[in-house]
């Protein structure tokens, strides 16, 4: 009987994505303005009620953003990206890096849909891990989500190979 | 990275059988099944459960111990794993802020409400003096 031998290098996480839902009672020019402005990026940013203390946005295509904030635990944290697509007020995509990196030393790319509804903004958020441009696949969380994800990510990376 | 590439080849052949992830869907149920138990719902014979099992232990997606006369199959989901970590520790980032950004939008949104109720009411006044 063979037995799992753990991997002696760290191996990059497969590639895989979160994505989010959220219906706000907000036009989506301001839901758009919230994400894209340093005064409203100091307002939301972070896990819990810790501080920003660095905001900066360049909200057009090629410009870059900057956020730095501190959790309550003391602990801070740094990402900063690249957008990719400004489209105010219904999509906003761009890349994202952690300072540092230890936890996820690589880039991903967060993409945002507002769609207005009657109430407000739909927002979709997504957040990928990315081993390539194409490489990403799409929500979901759980073992069967993830193993589905993976077939498809496969299925993508072989192409024909498996046909 | 040859390696990375290797292990990652073998891991989506691993996945992309419906019954080898059967088998996995009902080790991630369960902990932990005989072969016995996991070649059960299936109408294929025990040696090529064991095949499949085979590809799922060179992936790495699952351990196999023997005790006595039965193998305990595990999962071993290493592949996956820092997958699952990735996704979880941006869940909570993400949902909590989006949580935080739905308040702040709306207290904006009652901000414009407010402002442009006041300067719908000042036209009004002001086209009532003409």
């Amino acid at each position: 009987m063979t037995s799992l031998t753990p991997p002696a290098t760290r191996l990059t996480p497969p590639a895989t994505s979160l994505t989010l839902v959220r219906r706000i009672a907000a036009r989506p020019s301001i839901v758009f303005d919230a994400l894209t402005t340093p005064e409203g990026i100091s307002c939301w940013w972070g896990p819990d009620d810790g501080p920003v203390l660095i905001a900066e946005a360049n909200a057009r295509v090629g410009g870059h953003f900057r956020v730095r904030f501190r959790q309550l635990d003391g602990s801070e944290h740094e990402s900063s990206g690249q957008y990719l697509e400004v489209r105010k007020p219904e999509r906003l995509v761009m890349t994202w890096r952690w300072l540092g990196g230890e936890e996820d030393p690589g880039e991903s790319r967060v993409e945002v849909d507002l769609r207005p509804i009657p109430e407000g903004t739909e927002l979709t958020f997504t957040h990928s891990a990315l081993s390539s441009e194409e490489a990403r696949l799409s929500h979901e969380q759980g073992w069967s989500g993830a193993l589905d994800k993976l077939i498809r990510q496969f299925q993508k990376l072989t192409g024909d190979r498996l046909s | 990275m040859v390696n990375y590439q290797a292990r990652l080849d073998r891991t989506f052949a691993a996945l992309v059988d419906p019954t080898r992830r059967a088998i996995l869907a009902r080790l991630e149920r369960a902990g932990s099944a005989t072969v016995s138990e996991l070649a059960s719902p299936f109408a294929i014979k025990l040696p090529a459960i064991m095949k499949h099992l085979d590809v799922l232990d060179e992936a790495g997606l699952i351990a196999r111990s023997k005790a006595g006369r039965t193998v305990t199959v595990r999962l071993s989901p290493e592949p996956m794993r820092e997958a699952m970590a990735w996704l979880r520790r941006y869940e909570r980032f993400w949902s909590a802020s989006l949580d935080r950004l739905a308040a702040y939008a709306k207290s904006r949104e009652a901000a414009a409400r407010a402002k442009e109720a006041a300067v719908k009411a000042a036209k009004g006044r002001s086209s009532n003096r003409d």
